[in-house]
């Protein structure tokens, strides 16, 4: 394995070569604000938060750290003032964009970034087009049910040609990846909905306490995967987590009383 | 037709005398411009006319009509160039061929009214070669352009095209290919200007298989027509380039990546792949060497930022045209993650030549840091519009007074703007800079691709760029923040300055977000994308100060900032400017009494400033 040597604020390790900047100054304990980024997902590059100062050799310039891999002869800084004032443009901008989103507005005032001057661009809107649900649909659970559409300041987060899709499993993964927290779920009378994706799928009930907790075509699809997995034969039973919690502390129970 | 397949290096130059030896070099031959602008100006019905007529005459035999690509001068399409004396017809319609065969093709005379007119010295010139709009050019990539038959690959072959392959496979190594082109200095003609040679270099060390060779035909920018001009009118130029590339890259497969609104140019380039496979020139075992190298066309929807390197990679992987950041170089990484080298069309024209006239000859045209030519299409407010080749380091001033002929109706030259829609405006003390890469860069320009915009006095800089500006909020892929939220709020504050609603702190807060976008967006869209605002700020800062302290656009074009008044003095009664108002807001203007206009009425629109002969009206 190639290891090699960089200097991030001023002090000096040994890294393996090619690892993302931003995980290995967030190892050494420096504080790296990002919005589009997730430790599951491949870098992508889009709020531009995670902005740093790279030197190499008589060239200085200002890149993101998320995706940029630590090679030969980079000295790199996260705390100059250019550095500073570039994140904060970036929170400016993306509040005027997104003035409900309150994860940006923290980090905002974290950063000190005074109100915005601009109009705000949508109205109650916290979306900022990171794009951490496009690529978790995609890479985590292998379905294209999010996704953007159109260009430039038109772009958006939606299902496919706006429509309800039969990609979209329900599996709430979306939901729960977005830092600004604009996509809504709920379960209704034994209906998961998802407005902003018009997915509205039938919830099967526990086999065990007989409450509805996980869309049907999501364990459908789980159980396919497991069974690429584990074999044809493979059953995944249809128990929500509540009771299948229950089931192991009760068999834990049992084996330790047997160890005594 | 069976095509014979060559299997040797040597059968190459034997087909090529065979081609030269039954062709008669004394033959008339008329060549018809076939590029788009051309046909738009009715070149198809010209051709269909000359086959018609000669038919009629018992001529077919004995003279050839050929569909060429563009020969440049669009600005006076329909052309015809008459071989062997090399007479240069202009504005043709099919009615005026009749007239020029019996003139021209059976007896030796010419058609005077057909010639093309000097519009400064109103002389009539004859030759193609004596028109100052080509004798000031130096064409390199462009030579056969106008004189092979884009769908027939022996013009070409015959042209002493693919020689160039011929030579690169049996005389030199790999390595030996590459240092040739690093040597030559040839630079990429897309844009970034970076050296070729040292990118294909990078490709070749790359380890991992397969790996691939493409080609950039999206060419985005508005009014460019270079590439396309080029993969329609000589598409071989640009697949031997690519195949020579492929061979010194090791590399066995490759994609062209032409937009969808170029039909002609996929056209032409699937008939020359067709034609360049049967004829042993490109596919398997090329010229019957133990090297292959297939080529596909990608068509892309027409998105400006597909242009753009690991975009247009996305893109023929079938996935959303967006950029990604390039820490890794995509000749480590690219297409399918595989080591890819990507040129211009133009630069892989360039490559040919330099393989066959050699590096020598190569690096004596331009500049110390540019070599060789560059071909630009001439627009916006010039008498010859076209597309010209010519030689870096030739300065502003002769592209466009002498090339170009300069501005219509002598109207003063306001600006220039290089480089497409993220170039930036120079103004009229930069006429004398030499254009290379180097030097449009330093003043806060840049090469592009070629796009060559000019601009009378009748140009608001300040909308120049707010227009620019919207283009490229618009073709932002919206990925990144800077570019898709600040280059909207460089738009808006530039339209709110264009609408009379400026404030002078707007002015700062729009170059700070320039700055900001230059330094933080993730792909050459966004990081060239404040060069139309920065570079009017800079040279045309007056004018952007005039809108918002005085409330007026100099240039009479932002209606909220204009007012036309007509000098009494000046105004000659004609009634021109009375037949151009669209609102009939003018009166007056007959019988030496001089026009006025009703500002009530008036929309702005400038129509009769346009109109007047005498430069009456006034802002
Ligand atoms: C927004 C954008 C649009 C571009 N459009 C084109 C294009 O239309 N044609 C082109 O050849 N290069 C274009 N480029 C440059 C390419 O990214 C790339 O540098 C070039 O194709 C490399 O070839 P070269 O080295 O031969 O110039 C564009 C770049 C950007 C940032
Ligand atoms: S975290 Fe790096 S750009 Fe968003």
């Amino acid at each position: 394995m190639d290891m090699i040597k960089t200097t991030i604020d001023g002090r000096e390790i040994e890294v393996q070569r090619d690892r993302w900047a931003l995980e290995v100054a967030r190892e050494m304990g420096i504080e790296i604000p990002t919005l589009c980024h997730h430790s599951a997902l491949e870098p992508y590059g889009a709020c531009r938060l995670c902005v740093v100062e790279v030197t190499k050799g008589k060239w200085t310039w200002l890149t993101t750290s998320c995706d940029l891999p630590i090679r030969e002869g980079l000295t790199i800084r996260t705390d100059t003032p250019a550095v500073i004032a570039a994140r904060k443009t970036a929170l400016e901008l993306m509040l005027a964009q997104a003035p409900d989103a309150e994860e940006v507005r923290q980090l905002a005032e974290q950063l000190g970034t005074k109100s915005p001057r601009f109009p705000d661009r949508n109205e109650s809107n916290a979306c900022i087009l990171c794009g951490l649900c496009v690529r978790v649909c995609k890479v985590v659970t292998g379905k294209m049910a999010i996704c953007f559409s159109n260009r430039g300041t038109d772009r958006k987060v939606g299902p496919p040609f706006d429509r309800s899709s039969d990609e979209c499993i329900g599996c709430n993964a979306c939901v729960d990846i977005c830092p600004t927290g604009c996509i809504e779920s709920r379960d209704e009378a034994g209906i998961r909905k998802i407005p902003m994706l018009k997915t509205e799928l039938k919830l099967a009930d526990c086999e065990v306490c007989g409450k509805p907790f996980a869309p049907i075509r999501q364990l459908e699809h789980m159980q396919a995967k497991l069974r690429e997995k584990f074999g044809d034969d493979f059953e995944a039973g249809c128990i929500c987590p509540v009771c299948r919690r229950e089931q192991t502390a009760a068999r834990l129970h049992n084996v330790a009383e047997k160890i005594g | 037709m069976t095509v014979k397949k060559l299997t040797e290096p040597d059968a190459l130059a034997k087909y090529r005398d065979s081609l030269v030896a039954s062709s008669d070099d004394g033959k008339p031959c008329v060549l018809i411009c076939g590029g788009t602008g051309c046909r738009a100006g009715g070149g198809l019905a010209v051709g269909d006319a000359f086959r018609e007529v000669l038919e009629q005459r018992g001529l077919t035999e004995k003279v050839e009509v050929r569909m060429t690509g563009c020969h440049g001068f669009c600005e006076q399409g329909a052309l015809v160039v008459l071989k062997p004396a090399g007479l240069l017809y202009v504005r043709v319609t099919p009615e005026d061929v009749e007239e020029i065969v019996a003139t021209s093709i059976e007896g030796d005379g010419v058609v005077e009214r057909l010639t093309y007119r000097e519009p400064a010295t109103k002389k009539r010139i004859t030759r193609e070669s004596d028109v100052p709009f080509y004798a000031n050019q130096q064409r390199v990539v462009l030579a056969d352009n106008g004189r092979v038959d884009p769908t027939n690959i022996d013009d070409y072959i015959a042209a002493g095209g693919y020689g160039s392959l011929a030579k690169a496979l049996t005389q030199m190594q790999p390595d030996e290919i590459i240092d040739a082109i690093e040597r030559s200095g040839l630079r990429g003609r897309g844009g970034g200007g970076f050296a070729t040679g040292r990118k294909w270099r990078s490709a070749r060390n790359a380890t991992g298989q397969p790996k691939y060779v493409l080609c950039n035909g999206d060419e985005g920018d508005p009014g460019a027509f270079m590439d396309r001009s080029i993969m329609e009118g000589n598409p071989h130029s640009v697949l031997e380039g690519m195949v020579i590339g492929a061979y010194a890259i090791g590399a066995d497969r490759g994609y062209i990546y032409v937009r969808m609104e170029y039909p002609l140019a996929i056209e032409n380039l699937r008939i020359a792949i067709d034609q360049a496979t049967q004829r042993g020139v490109l596919g398997e075992n090329i010229l019957g060497s133990d090297f292959s190298f297939n080529v596909k066309i990608s068509r892309g929807a027409g998105a400006f930022v597909c242009g753009e390197s690991t975009a247009l990679m996305a893109s023929i992987e079938g996935l959303t045209g967006e950029p990604r950041a390039k820490h890794i170089h995509t000749s480590e990484k690219g297409l399918f993650g595989k080591p890819t080298n990507l040129n211009n069309v133009e630069t892989w024209a360039n490559v040919p030549v330099i393989i066959d006239k050699g590096v020598e000859w190569y690096t004596s045209i331009g500049t110390e840091n540019s070599k060789g030519t560059k071909v630009f299409s001439l627009v916006g407010a010039i008498n010859n519009t076209g597309l010209v080749e010519v030689p870096m380091g030739i300065t502003l001033r002769e592209i466009i007074y002498d090339i170009g002929g300069g501005i219509p109706k002598g109207r003063p030259f306001k600006a220039v703007q290089t480089g497409g829609p993220s170039g930036g405006c120079l103004p009229e003390n930069m006429l004398d800079l030499p254009v290379d890469f180097d030097q449009l860069t330093e003043v806060g320009s840049m090469m592009g691709s070629g796009g060559m915009i000019v601009m009378n006095d009748h140009t608001c800089m300040v909308e120049i760029a707010r227009y620019f500006t919207d283009f490229l909020r618009r073709e932002s892929c919206g990925k990144c923040t800077p570019c898709r939220e600040g280059v909207l709020r460089m738009y808006e504050i530039l339209d709110s300055i264009t609408a009379g609603r400026g404030k002078m702190e707007d002015i700062d807060l729009l170059e700070e977000i320039c700055g900001y976008v230059r330094d933080n967006s993730i792909c050459g869209l966004g990081k060239t994308a404040a060069n139309p605002t920065l570079s009017t700020l800079r040279f045309f800062r007056d004018e952007y100060i005039a809108h918002v302290k005085d409330h007026k656009c100099p240039a009479g074009v932002c209606q909220a900032l204009t007012t036309f008044i007509i000098d009494e003095k000046t105004c000659k009664a004609c009634g021109a400017c009375l037949k151009a108002c669209p609102v009939e807001a003018i009166s007056g203007g007959a019988k030496k009494k001089p026009a006025k206009i009703d500002q009530d009425k008036c929309t702005t629109c400038g129509a009769c400033r346009e109109a007047c002969l005498f430069d009456a009206i006034m802002t």
